[in-house]
This record gives C-alpha cells, sequence and structure tokens, in this order.
C-alpha cells in the first residue's frame, strides 16, 4: 500500500467527537468568574481541547486500551512513564481521559517548577487545568476527588536516550506517599510511541557545561527536538491499584510493584505493536 | 485599678483597646467596627491627625517609641492591643521606616508584657510568604516568610510578624494573634488598592496570576473575631474566592498595558524614579506569581467567613475612599 492511500485510509478513519457536550459533562468546581480554585476555566480549556483532539486523533493516531479503568468519578493518580524530549505524552494520556470515556475526565497533571516562569506558559496551564507540582497541590487535588497524572520518573525518564527507549528510570516515591495519604487508588498507564517521536542521544558533558540536567539531541535538523516525528500513540490503561499502610514507611516494595506492572504492559504493547508509524 | 486585676473584672466597663495606625483609612474602618457596633472604647496611636474622628475615641499623636505612648499603657486599664501601624511608603526613607517599624513594634510589644495586656493582634499580610513560581497554590500558616529575600521592602513586615510569633510562644499569658489577610481592597490607600485604581495599570505580557482578595470591612471584622477571648495563634485570612487578574481588571473595565517583563523593571524603574508612577518596583512578581493562602485556619478557630462576594470585593476599590 502506497504512502497516500495510507494517509487517505487513515483520515476516514478519524472518529467525530462532540467537544462541546464533552466540556459541558466535565465536572469543575468553578466560582462566579467560571475559574476553579487552580485557575482552570472551561471557556478557555475549550481551545486546548480543540488542539489536543487534532494532535491525539489526526497526529498521532492515538489508541487507548482499558481506558475502562480509568474511574469515572473520584480521586485517582494515574502514574505513567515518561518519555520522548518533548511532554506529549502527558498531552495524550490527558486527551485520552476527556475524548475515550463515557464520562469525560480531565486529567491533572503536575508541571515543573520552571514553567511559571515562562511566559504564556505560566497561566495557560493553569487555565488548562495543569498544576505545580507540589505534593500540597497534588493532595488538594486528590481531597477534591480529581484525577493526578504523575510521571515518578520526571525529568530523567522525558530526557532519556533513544538507547534506552522503553527502560524505565528509577521511580521517584512521593505518589506512593500520596496515593497512601489520601487513600487514592493508582491507575498504571503505559505509554508506547512517545520514545520514537524524538530520537535523542543525550550530550551529558555538555549539558554539565550548560549547568542544565540534559541535553537531548536528535540526528536530523534543527538537532533540538522542537516537534515530535508523526508516531503512532497506544496507551495502556491497567486496572487500578490499591495500597494501604503506613506512608511513613519504606516505599520501596509498593512502588516497585506500580513499575513492574507498567513495564509487563509496556512489553504487551510492544508485542502487539507492527509499527512505529502506523 | 491595679495592673493585676485586669483580667478578672467585677465592674462591666467598655472594654479598652488600643489601635496603632488609627489615622489611615484601614484604621478607621477597624476603629468604626469595633467603637460603634462592639461597643469598645478605643484609644488610637498615630502620628497623623485623624480627621473626622468622633469625640470619644481618644487619639494620642504621638512616636511609639516615646515614652509618651508608653504612658497610654501604664495606666493598666487596656485590655488589648490591635497594631496596624506598619509603615510601608515607598517615598520615604529605608532606615527611617525600618526604625519606626522594628523599634516601634518592639517597644509596644515590651509595653504590652510590662502593662499586662491580655490580648495582642498583628495585621501582618500574606505577602509575608512572598510570590514564587514553586509556591504551592495555597500556603499554610506554616509556609516559611520568604517574601524578605526577594523585596526588601517587605523585610519589615517579615521581621515584625517574626516578633509576634516569637511573642506568641515566649508571653505565653498574652494571647497574640497574628492576621495575614489577602490583597485588602477598599476604602483604602494600600499597594493592591492603589494598582487596582490606576486607569491603565501595568501587566505583564504572558503572566496572568491568581489572585485572592478581601474586602476591608471583612479584615475588620477578622480583628473583631481576633479580639475574642480564647482566641490565640496565626491565621490567613482569605476572601470570598480566587481569580486570575485579567478577570479582576475586566470585571473593573480597566485597560492593562501590556509590558514584556524583561523591560518591565526598567521602565517602571524611571516611571517611579521620574515620579510618573508609584508602583513599587520591587513588587512587581506579585502580578506575576501566585502567592495564595489557605484560609480554612481561620475558619475553623476564628469563625471567619466574608461577608462579600467576589464581584462586591473587587468593586470595592472603587468606593469613594
Amino acid at each position: 500500500m502506497g504512502l497516500v492511500d495510507r494517509l487517505r485510509q487513515l483520515r476516514a478513519k478519524v472518529p467525530e467527537d462532540d467537544l462541546e457536550g464533552r466540556t459541558q459533562a466535565l465536572v469543575v468546581q468553578g466560582n462566579e468568574f467560571g475559574f476553579d480554585p487552580f485557575g482552570l476555566s472551561k471557556a478557555n480549556l475549550k481551545y486546548a481541547i480543540t488542539v489536543a483532539r487534532w494532535l491525539y486523533r489526526v497526529y498521532f493516531r492515538a489508541e487507548a486500551h482499558g481506558i475502562e479503568n480509568l474511574p469515572a468519578s473520584g480521586r485517582c493518580i494515574l502514574v505513567s512513564n515518561h518519555s520522548g524530549q518533548l511532554p506529549f505524552d502527558g498531552l495524550v494520556i490527558a486527551a485520552a481521559c476527556f475524548l475515550e470515556p463515557k464520562q469525560p475526565r480531565l486529567v491533572r497533571a503536575m508541571v515543573e517548577f520552571f514553567v511559571p516562569t515562562v511566559p504564556f506558559a505560566s497561566y495557560l496551564f493553569s487555565r488548562w487545568g495543569q498544576i505545580t507540582g507540589t505534593p500540597e497541590n497534588c493532595r488538594r487535588l486528590l481531597s477534591a476527588e480529581e484525577a493526578v497524572l504523575v510521571f515518578p520518573e520526571g525529568a530523567r525518564g522525558i530526557s532519556k536516550p533513544f538507547s534506552k527507549r522503553y527502560q524505565l528510570e528509577d521511580f521517584g516515591k512521593g505518589f506512593m506517599r500520596l496515593a497512601l495519604e489520601t487513600g487514592s487508588p493508582i491507575v498504571p498507564v503505559a505509554v508506547i510511541g512517545a520514545e520514537e517521536q524524538a530520537p535523542a542521544v543525550n550530550l551529558k558533558g555538555v549539558a554539565k557545561l550548560l549547568g542544565i540536567p540534559a541535553l537531548p539531541v536528535v540526528p536530523y535538523p534543527p538537532f533540538v527536538a522542537p516537534w515530535p516525528l508523526p508516531v503512532k500513540y497506544r496507551l495502556y490503561f491497567g486496572e487500578p491499584m490499591k495500597f494501604t499502610g503506613d506512608p511513613d514507611d519504606d516505599l520501596d516494595e509498593p512502588v516497585k510493584t506500580v513499575k513492574h506492572r507498567i513495564e509487563s504492559m509496556l512489553h504487551v504493547g510492544l508485542r502487539e505493536r507492527e509499527h512505529v508509524f502506523w | 485599678m491595679s495592673s493585676g486585676e485586669t483580667t478578672e473584672r467585677s465592674i462591666p466597663r467598655p472594654r479598652k483597646v488600643v489601635i496603632t495606625g488609627i489615622s489611615g483609612r484601614f484604621g478607621r474602618i477597624v476603629a468604626r467596627r469595633l467603637h460603634h457596633e462592639l461597643g469598645w472604647s478605643i484609644v488610637g496611636l498615630d502620628r497623623r491627625q485623624m480627621h473626622g474622628r468622633p469625640k470619644d475615641i481618644e487619639l494620642h499623636q504621638v512616636d511609639l517609641r516615646s515614652k509618651k505612648a508608653r504612658d497610654v499603657f501604664r495606666a493598666g486599664d487596656i485590655d488589648a492591643l490591635v497594631h496596624l501601624g506598619v509603615m510601608h511608603d515607598p517615598r520615604a526613607r529605608p532606615a527611617e521606616i525600618y526604625s519606626w517599624n522594628i523599634t516601634g513594634t518592639t517597644k509596644l510589644l515590651e509595653y504590652c508584657q510590662a502593662y499586662r495586656v491580655p490580648k495582642v493582634v498583628l495585621l501582618s499580610s500574606s505577602n509575608v510568604y512572598g510570590p514564587r513560581p514553586d509556591n504551592p497554590q495555597f500556603l499554610t500558616e506554616d509556609a516559611p516568610l520568604l517574601a524578605a529575600q526577594r523585596f526588601p521592602e517587605m523585610r519589615d513586615l517579615v521581621e515584625i510578624d517574626h516578633m509576634f510569633s516569637t511573642f506568641l510562644w515566649r508571653a505565653r499569658e498574652i494571647e497574640t494573634v497574628i492576621l495575614r489577610p489577602v490583597h485588602i481592597v477598599g476604602p483604602v490607600h494600600n499597594a493592591p488598592s492603589n494598582y487596582l485604581r490606576i486607569p491603565r495599570p501595568p501587566v505583564l505580557l504572558g503572566f496572568d496570576p491568581m489572585v485572592q482578595l478581601v474586602h476591608s470591612d471583612d479584615v475588620a471584622e477578622a480583628v473583631a473575631l481576633a479580639l475574642n477571648p480564647g482566641r490565640r495563634g496565626i491565621y490567613n485570612i482569605t476572601g470570598p474566592g480566587e481569580v486570575p487578574l485579567s478577570a479582576i481588571l475586566a470585571e473593573l473595565r480597566r485597560e492593562p498595558r501590556l509590558i514584556p517583563h524583561p523591560m518591565a523593571k526598567p521602565i517602571l524603574s524611571l516611571a517611579f524614579a521620574l515620579g510618573i508612577s508609584s508602583f513599587p518596583v520591587a513588587e512587581l512578581d506579585f502580578i506575576r506569581y501566585v502567592c495564595m493562602v489557605d484560609g480554612r485556619r481561620a475558619a475553623a478557630e476564628l469563625g471567619f467567613r466574608p461577608r462579600h462576594g467576589l464581584r462586591e470585593t473587587i468593586h470595592a476599590v472603587d468606593d469613594p475612599v
């Protein structure tokens, strides 16, 4: 099959979405000005969703497996692998949670501390429900029965070189602590595809000289990865995992359990995958 | 009456409160609330004249550091101190302000301890936490007071806040209350109200932090609640909700002047030096990053609820001063 045919076929397969209806159906606690305490605004969210849907349906042609494992309401922590130099995995997970289940959910991702210092990103992220990644914020949202997305690998995961694709970095333990403190179930998520969106090598030495955590370079111009390749995203949502115990205990074991679950979901997904781009 | 009997009194007489900074607009609002509505007898301490002072309000136009200020407490019949007299004037000499604020407050606390004033209330501000990119969305009373790190202008208030929190533990026989309200708006002169009154206020291009406002009358009510016996501790005082700065400016029909943030500092410094604007340049971060607080403790322990709604509070800046 030629490339043109393939593209034409893909275009015909893009499902319709009732974005307006889904936005209305979102459960958001807002005040008379339409803002929730974290600055989320449904009116502003519409624009973001339009773009996110295009990326999700058309550009990445994402597939979400096991979306029924996402609780329709109530607190939960989505824990996912993080990869691909650019945080499109977060966007795709959020789009899946908004577009795929019967009851759309707004996933609130924890963003890095530098984001509030960047013009426009500083407030746009918050209008779209994304929040600065402090444990206090996370605790507050979970107590308000929201869904929070966490990448326990953090910057280590996203700036990983291509040679280490689908190998999980060490998991931070903060998410498990929060899950135990707030009694929130953990929904493991495996993202396949993001690893190939910007295949990079990490120039560790130069990064150290520049004083930044990582310097990923892609082998094609412009060498830094400003835009991802149109890979196909495959998301696997696992069954919610419930943990009990003292949050001050050693959390190595339960964190390992979650990490292994995501690892095995990644293996299954990789076995099922026939092509990176289709 | 000797000072030893101040806590247990058989003859009912109006309780007496000393209010520093009473001549300011907010001082008058607090005095009105305590005097007219709650029947406190008021003693004002301020260097300034108090315009339209009712005859039954005593005013001592003295320096807090002077012996005359001490004499106000010496009679031993003071039931409470409300300290509003923290000076914050961007155009005054920093050394003078520092001495007034810090030495003045030290003296006040000395008098309160020496003459057994059973209750002291400080009106601090939630600005003491400082606006920072890594702030959690809602700071609790236990958060460190980091504002002084980046704003020398906030140093005095942070230091006074610390002095009172030390006093809270040092003088256990005195009920110390520190109130840290969010931006107070209303018919008052303070940085946030003045800023919101500018027809074309400067805003930073690409930044639009969530902001909390509280009506000046609601803060006066919080002061009244803090004076109730048995209340001691540190309380954030929040208003009716959180909104982005842009929504407030739109509601007030202001036309913001967008300034790219790297240029804001030089432009506003120049405008300040030329006397065109009084916008305190160091406080630009307040329109850049969030500095919001969690007011649940005041709701639970003081029973504080803001009476003014969000829209009403925003429009209060346009009330005649």
